[in-house]
């Protein structure tokens, strides 16, 4: 409220004070000129009133004479009144303005100037090194200016009133009338409340038909595609180039992202980041101890939070003081521990991501030792879940 | 001592007249200059240098300055301190050994102003280079004389390919880095920007991997890929803003914040122009 009523105030400063000093003086003037006009006016008629009876009483007295020289007498005073002045205006008239047409001139000059600079801007540069910002500047400034003259222009220049009309005048007879109308036009229903009730239901179903399209939200009834995996028992990790990953050139201290090999990368589990800790720090969750051979872990990609890529890796290069090793989430900083099974530490994520089970094969490469340890991407049912399966 | 403050603030407040007022102004002046003093009596955050240097940059010269600024953490020896325990100058220290890290790592560190650090649980700042080149040169040649390790490297920028470079910016730096190399966080430090960070410092931190950065070999970033890379992060020196204003290169959130700051001010010159005129 205190902020409006401080805007309004800035705005009157810059636009009202002045512009209702004048009015007043302005709407003075025209009363002082309107009672100038009226004084004299019926000073005029009062004359050749006077004039009239004068007249009426030189051209002799009769009771027939003295009565229509009265009449004379004010029909002249009303027709001077009336008679002398022209036709009564519509609008208001307003004091010229001298300034504030040139300022709208000067306004429309400074548009007419952004314009041509525009003009001139684009005629200059090549489509390769065109001032995008300059071009902008002049569009901005020509249309800009154009609008202020306009709307100095509305403001001061064009004469403007308030005219309230009176509601009509309420007719009762006319009202009852209507309502008997209305009454006697439905005497031919006969079957009234059966038309009712079936208006009444067709309402409401077509109602509901058009809520239904609210189903297509979300998958309230269709989650099979939200659970479905790439990943089985063998299925190989690739590399974003498509190569295999082998175990040893997975290194500790960095991050690594991988894909099941063969399957659609858009797919929200297919992808993976795998690092590798040293065996001997991990305290993975129970029933995973062996889903990190030589320290090698794979978790899913998508944050648990709100489907971001999880593309951060912090390690601490002197860990006695430095944080320890955290997948982060860039989106909303969801901090999962890779040590702990990518349990959250820090962030609004509300589960840990899913874990998927390596395996080294007889060449050395990388797969998957089964399907993932949950659900993959933003829980979509329920914010948290329990423990991991 | 609270009573004195009081006095200062009446007398401050105009109480008493002119002459108290140029009293207590005085007296808040001195109480500031004393306040430094105790400030500055704290251990300083500066480096010692020996009275008289060699004109080149000797192993000698490295060793004592590794021994005055260095060695409270990282051990007479560099063999590290595991435990953190009291140093010279009131320093609390520990820090990794310093055998076999080469003289890439010492140059890095030094040259960037990440070492030394003063306390050993604040996060490495590049905003102060306390040594000069030569030193930083002797010291460098002494670490790298305590075992075998990286020598610096000399990367090739202009062998780079610009859209290679910017691929895998994305794919492994731009998550920290922010996709302009404008800086960011990650949860536990700040990422700092790379702009006016010259090709060796980048080459180096990639394959160092300081602080909580993670360390790229040359397994994992090929010396060609990393040449993209440098060749990449160089150009946001510089980059082509052809969409017109580029609002510091941050992203969505400041464009958006003009955006709406714009339309507000729109918004007031509409409420100003639309309103009623009241005699």
């Amino acid at each position: 409220m205190k902020l409006r009523q401080g805007l309004l105030a800035g705005v009157t400063l810059l636009y009202g004070r002045r512009r209702r000093r004048l009015e007043r003086e302005r709407r003075a003037e025209q009363g002082r000129a309107d009672a100038e006009q009226g004084r004299a006016d019926a000073e005029q008629g009062r004359a050749d009133a006077e004039q009239a009876r004068a007249g009426a009483e030189q051209a002799g007295a009769g009771q027939v004479g003295a009565g229509q020289a009265q009449e004379a007498a004010s029909a002249a005073g009303d027709g001077g009144g009336g008679g002398a002045r022209t036709p009564a205006r519509i609008v208001p008239p307003g004091l010229p303005d001298r300034r504030a047409e040139y300022l709208v001139v000067a306004l429309l000059a400074l548009a007419m100037l952004f314009a041509v600079g525009f003009i001139v801007v684009y005629a200059e540069y090549s489509p390769a090194e065109m001032p995008n910002q300059l071009l902008g500047v002049c569009m901005g400034g020509a249309l800009g200016f154009a609008a202020l003259a306009l709307a100095v222009f509305g403001r001061r220049l064009v004469v403007t009133e308030e005219i309230e009309e009176d509601y009509p005048q309420e007719n009762p007879r006319e009202q009852s009338e209507i309502a008997q109308l209305l009454h006697e036009s439905a005497s031919r229903i006969t079957r009234r409340r059966l038309l009712l009730g079936a208006g009444a239901a067709t309402g409401g179903v077509l109602g509901l038909a058009g809520l239904t399209p609210v189903l297509s939200l979300g998958p309230l009834w269709d989650t099979a595609p939200l659970d479905y995996s790439p990943w089985h028992r063998g299925r190989r990790l690739v590399d974003p180039h498509g190569y295999p990953l082998l175990a040893s050139e997975v290194e500790e201290e960095t991050f690594y992202t991988a894909f099941a090999e063969g399957a659609d990368r858009e797919d929200i589990a297919s992808v993976l980041v795998v690092v590798r800790l040293h065996p001997s720090e991990l305290r993975l969750p129970e029933g995973r101890e062996g889903w990190a051979p030589y320290g090698i872990l794979a978790y899913s990609k998508i944050c648990t939070h709100a489907g971001c890529a999880v593309a951060l890796y912090r390690k601490p290069r002197f860990p006695v003081v430095e944080a320890k090793p955290a997948l982060v989430c860039p989106c909303h900083y969801s901090t999962f521990n890779p040590a702990t099974g990518a349990s959250v530490i820090f962030g609004p994520a509300g589960r840990p991501l899913p874990q998927l089970p390596l395996m080294i094969d007889p060449s050395g490469h990388l797969r998957a030792a089964g399907d993932f340890s949950g659900r993959v991407g933003p829980a979509w049912w329920g914010v948290r879940e329990g423990p991991p399966t | 001592m609270s009573r004195l403050a009081r006095t200062i603030a009446t007398r401050l407040r105009g109480a008493g007249g002119a002459r108290a007022r140029w009293g207590a102004l005085t007296a808040a002046a001195l109480l500031l200059a004393a306040c430094e003093g105790v400030a500055l009596a704290q251990p300083q955050d500066g480096v010692l240098t020996p009275a008289s240097q060699p004109a080149k940059p000797t192993v000698q010269l490295g060793h004592e300055l590794f021994e005055a600024n260095c060695a409270s953490c990282h051990g007479g020896l560099a063999q590290g301190i595991s435990h953190p325990r009291p140093g010279a100058g009131d320093i609390s220290g520990a820090a990794p050994s310093l055998h076999g890290v080469g003289a890439e790592a010492a140059d890095f560190y030094l040259r960037t102003g990440f070492m030394p650090l003063s306390n050993i649980h604040a996060e490495p700042s590049n905003r102060r280079v306390l040594f000069t080149n030569k030193q930083i040169e002797a010291i460098t040649h002494f670490v790298a004389s305590l075992g075998a390790g990286p020598a610096i490297p000399h990367p090739k920028p202009r062998t780079g390919a610009l859209n290679s470079g910017f691929e895998l910016f994305t794919e492994d730096c731009a998550g920290c880095h922010q996709s302009l190399a404008r800086g960011g966080f990650v949860t536990g430090a700040r990422v700092p920007p790379l702009q006016g960070v010259d090709a060796t410092e980048i080459a180096e931190a990639v394959r160092i991997g300081p602080y909580l950065m993670p360390r790229f070999s040359t397994r994992r970033i090929s010396d060609a890929q990393l040449n993209s890379i440098i060749r990449y992060v160089l150009s946001t020196n510089r980059p082509d803003n052809r969409g017109g204003w580029s609002i510091g290169n941050l992203g969505p959130i400041p464009e958006g914040l003009v955006a709406w700051l714009a339309a507000i001010m729109l918004g007031v010159l509409c409420l100003g122009l639309g309103r009623r005129l009241r005699a």
